[in-house]
C-alpha cells in the first residue's frame, strides 16, 4: 500500500481550487498554470516509473479494508494512460493563451482545466464501479463548464445537447449498479470479477453487461451512440476541443476495455461478437459523416468515431495481440487526437473560416501549419512507419489469428478512406494559387499555436518510430489485462 | 414492499422518458428529473427494503440495514441535483440568447 496512486487525482484537485483564487489575474493564472501542469506531469512520469518498477500500486482509501472501502489501483495500464493525458494537458496549457481571449482565461478557464484533468486521472485509477461513476461526474462537470466558456449562441444550443446526453446515460450507469449489486452485493470491481463466476444465473448478468456497455459506448460514441458528439465536439474554442477529443471519449473505451477484460469475460461468444459488428458499423459511419463536410472542424470530430470503432475491434476479437493492438491505439489516439483538434483550430483561425470551399493556397503564408497538418494525416491513417500504423497491424494481426475476415476489410478501407477525408484539408486548405494573406495580424499568434502542436506531433511520430522501445510495455499490459487473477490477486490480496 | 418500490420506479421512468421526449426545454428537464428520481429508489431497493434496524454493523449487532444502498444514493442525489440546477440555468441562458426553448428549433443544421 502506498500514497503514490492519489497523486495523480489530487495534485490537479488542488490546483484547480488554487487556480480558482487567482482567476481575475490572468497573467499570473497562466504562468501558475503553466508550471502547475509540468510538476504535475513530472509527478505522474516518476509514478509511472514507480508502478514500472515494481508493479501495481493499490492504494486503500481512508484505511477501511479492500471490497468495503473504495480503492485506487495505480496498475501498468491506468499509469500509461494517466501519464498520455498529462501530455495532453501540458500542451493545451501551452496552446490556452493563445487562442482564448483574455475574458474567457478570466472565467476560470484553468481551474475548470484542471478538475478536468482530475475527472479522467481518477476514471483511470479508480478499483470501484460507484467511484467510476463519482469520477464520470467530476470530469462530465468540468467539461459543462468549459463547454459553454465564450457563451455563444451556437455554443450555448450545443451544449445542452451535450448534457442531456451525458446525464442521462449517467442516470443508466447508476440504475445499472443497481442491478449489479442486487445480483453480487459489491461495488468493487476485484470483488465483483470473484462473484460473478459463481452466480448461478448468467442470462441477468449478460443483461446486466449490456446495459453497462450502453453506457459506456453512449459516452465513447459508438455506433449508433455516436450522433451527439460531432458538433457539441467543434463548437467550443479549439483548446477545448482538443482536451474533449483527446481525453473524454477514452475514458469510455478505457472502461469497456476494464470491465469487459475484468469482469464480464463469461460470455465472450456473444458479448464480444456484438463487438465486432457494432466496431464496424462504427468504422463506416465515422468516415462517411467525416467525408460529408467541408468544414475543417468536423471532418476532425468525425474522424473520432473510426478510431472508437478501431479500439472497440481489437476488444470484441479479445485475444493478447488484439487487446495490445487496442492500448497501442488508444494512446496513439489520445495524443494525435489532441494534435489534429489543435492544428484544426489554428488552421481556422488564420483563415479567419473553418469551411474549406472558402480556403485555398494557405501553404504560402503558413508552410509550418501545412505541414504538420500533413504529418498529422499521415500519422492518423496510419501510414508505416507512424503510430497509426503499428496499433492497426497489431488488431489486423489479432484478426488474422481469429479469422474475423469481415472486420479486417471494413477496418482497411476505413483506413483509406479517413487518409482520404484528412487529405483533403490539405489539398483544399493548402495547395492553390498564391493569394493575399488573410488576416495578416494573425500570423504571429496562429504559428505560435503551431508550436505545442508540433511538440505532441514529435511524440506521436516517436511513438512510432520508436516502436520497438514502447511495444514491450503494451504487450505486458496487454498479458496482464488478460489473465484478470493478477488484478483481482492485487487488490483482494488472497 | 420491494415489489412495490419497483413498480413505482418503473413508473417514474415511463414518465420521464414520455417527457424526454417532448419538444420544450423546461419538459425535458422535468423528465431527466423523474429519471434520476427513479434511478435513486431504484438503488435503494436493490439493497433490500429493511426496518427498524441501524445502517451499522458493528459487534452485538445482529439485526442490521445494509448501509452501502444508502451511501450510494446520497452521493447520486447530489450529483443529479447540481447537474439539474446547472441545466437549468444553462436552459434559460440559451433559450433567452437563442430565442426559444423548442427543441425543433434549437436542430443547427447551420454548419455547411
Amino acid at each position: 500500500m502506498s500514497n503514490l496512486a492519489v497523486l495523480p487525482i489530487l495534485l490537479p484537485l488542488l490546483a484547480g481550487i488554487f487556480a480558482a483564487f487567482i482567476h481575475k489575474k490572468t497573467t499570473v493564472v497562466r504562468t501558475v498554470s503553466k508550471m502547475l501542469a509540468v510538476i504535475n506531469l513530472l509527478v505522474v512520469g516518476f509514478v509511472f516509473i514507480k508502478v514500472k518498477e515494481q508493479g501495481s500500486i493499490v492504494l486503500e482509501v481512508g484505511g477501511w479494508d479492500a471490497p468495503f472501502g473504495i480503492v485506487l489501483v495505480g496498475d501498468l495500464l491506468s499509469m500509461t494512460l494517466v501519464l498520455t493525458t498529462n501530455i495532453i494537458a501540458v500542451a493545451s496549457v501551452f496552446f490556452a493563451p493563445q487562442s482564448l481571449s483574455e475574458k474567457e482565461e478570466s472565467y476560470y478557464f484553468y481551474s475548470f482545466f484542471f478538475l478536468l484533468i482530475t475527472g479522467v486521472s481518477g476514471a483511470f485509477l479508480t478499483g470501484d464501479l460507484f467511484n467510476l461513476f463519482v469520477f464520470f461526474e467530476v470530469l462530465l462537470m468540468a467539461s459543462y463548464g468549459l463547454i459553454v466558456l465564450g457563451n455563444g449562441k451556437v455554443q450555448l444550443r450545443e451544449s445542452i445537447k451535450y448534457v442531456l446526453i451525458n446525464l442521462f446515460s449517467s442516470m443508466l450507469f447508476v440504475t445499472t449498479i443497481a442491478f449489479l449489486y442486487s445480483v453480487v452485493g459489491t461495488v468493487n470491481m476485484a470483488q465483483i470479477a470473484v462473484r460473478v463466476q459463481e452466480v448461478e444465473q448468467q442470462g441477468i448478468l449478460t443483461t446486466i453487461a449490456i446495459l453497462l456497455f450502453f453506457v459506456f459506448a453512449t459516452k465513447a460514441a459508438v455506433f449508433p451512440l455516436y450522433y451527439w458528439l460531432p458538433r457539441p465536439y467543434i463548437s467550443p474554442n479549439p483548446v477545448v476541443s482538443a482536451l474533449f477529443g483527446a481525453l473524454l471519449t477514452k475514458v469510455g473505451i478505457y472502461s469497456i476495455l476494464r470491465t469487459f477484460t475484468l469482469m464480464f469475460n463469461q460470455q465472450v461468444e456473444l458479448t464480444h461478437t456484438l463487438f465486432i459488428y457494432l466496431a464496424a458499423l462504427t468504422m463506416i459511419f465515422g468516415v462517411i459523416g467525416a467525408l460529408s463536410t467541408h468544414n475543417i472542424k468536423l471532418i476532425v470530430a468525425y474522424n473520432i468515431i473510426p478510431a472508437v470503432g478501431f479500439m472497440l475491434m481489437g476488444i470484441g476479437i479479445f485475444t493478447e495481440v488484439s487487446i495490445s493492438g487496442t492500448i497501442y491505439y488508444l494512446v496513439h489516439d489520445m495524443i494525435i487526437k489532441g494534435v489534429l483538434f489543435l492544428l484544426a483550430g489554428a488552421i481556422a483561425y488564420v483563415a479567419g473560416t473553418s469551411d474549406l470551399r472558402k480556403m485555398g493556397g494557405l501553404i504560402h503564408h503558413y508552410p509550418v501549419l501545412g505541414w504538420l497538418m500533413f504529418l498529422a494525416s499521415l500519422v492518423l491513417a496510419g501510414i508505416p512507419p507512424f503510430s497509426g500504423f503499428i496499433g492497426k497491424l497489431q488488431l489486423i494481426r489479432g484478426g488474422v489469428g481469429e479469422e474475423q475476415v469481415m472486420i479486417i476489410i471494413v477496418a482497411l478501407i476505413s483506413s483509406l478512406l479517413i487518409l482520404f477525408s484528412m487529405i483533403r484539408i490539405f489539398i483544399r486548405g493548402f495547395w492553390g494559387e498564391k493569394t493575399d494573406i488573410p488576416f495578416p495580424e494573425r500570423k504571429r499568434r496562429g504559428n505560435l499555436m503551431a508550436l505545442p502542436a508540433a511538440a505532441l506531433l514529435t511524440l506521436s511520430v516517436l511513438l512510432g518510430v520508436g516502436a520497438e522501445w514502447f511495444f514491450p510495455t503494451i504487450e505486458s499490459i496487454s498479458q496482464y489485462l488478460m489473465d484478470p487473477e493478477i488484478y483481482i490477486d492485487s487488490v483482494l490480496k488472497e | 414492499m420491494e415489489f412495490i418500490m419497483a413498480i413505482l420506479a418503473g413508473i417514474l421512468f415511463t414518465t420521464g422518458v414520455y417527457n424526454l421526449l417532448q419538444k420544450q426545454l423546461l419538459r425535458i428537464i422535468i423528465g431527466t428529473g423523474l429519471i434520476s428520481h427513479g434511478a435513486h429508489l431504484f438503488i435503494l431497493t436493490m439493497g433490500e427494503l429493511k426496518r427498524g434496524a441501524p445502517p451499522v454493523l458493528s459487534e452485538g449487532i445482529e439485526q442490521y440495514t445494509d448501509p452501502l444502498p444508502q451511501a450510494l444514493i446520497l452521493t447520486s442525489i447530489v450529483i443529479s441535483f447540481g447537474v439539474t440546477s446547472l441545466l437549468l440555468v444553462l436552459a434559460y441562458r440559451a433559450s433567452k440568447i437563442n430565442g426559444t426553448d423548442n427543441m425543433e428549433q434549437l436542430r443547427g443544421n447551420d454548419y455547411e
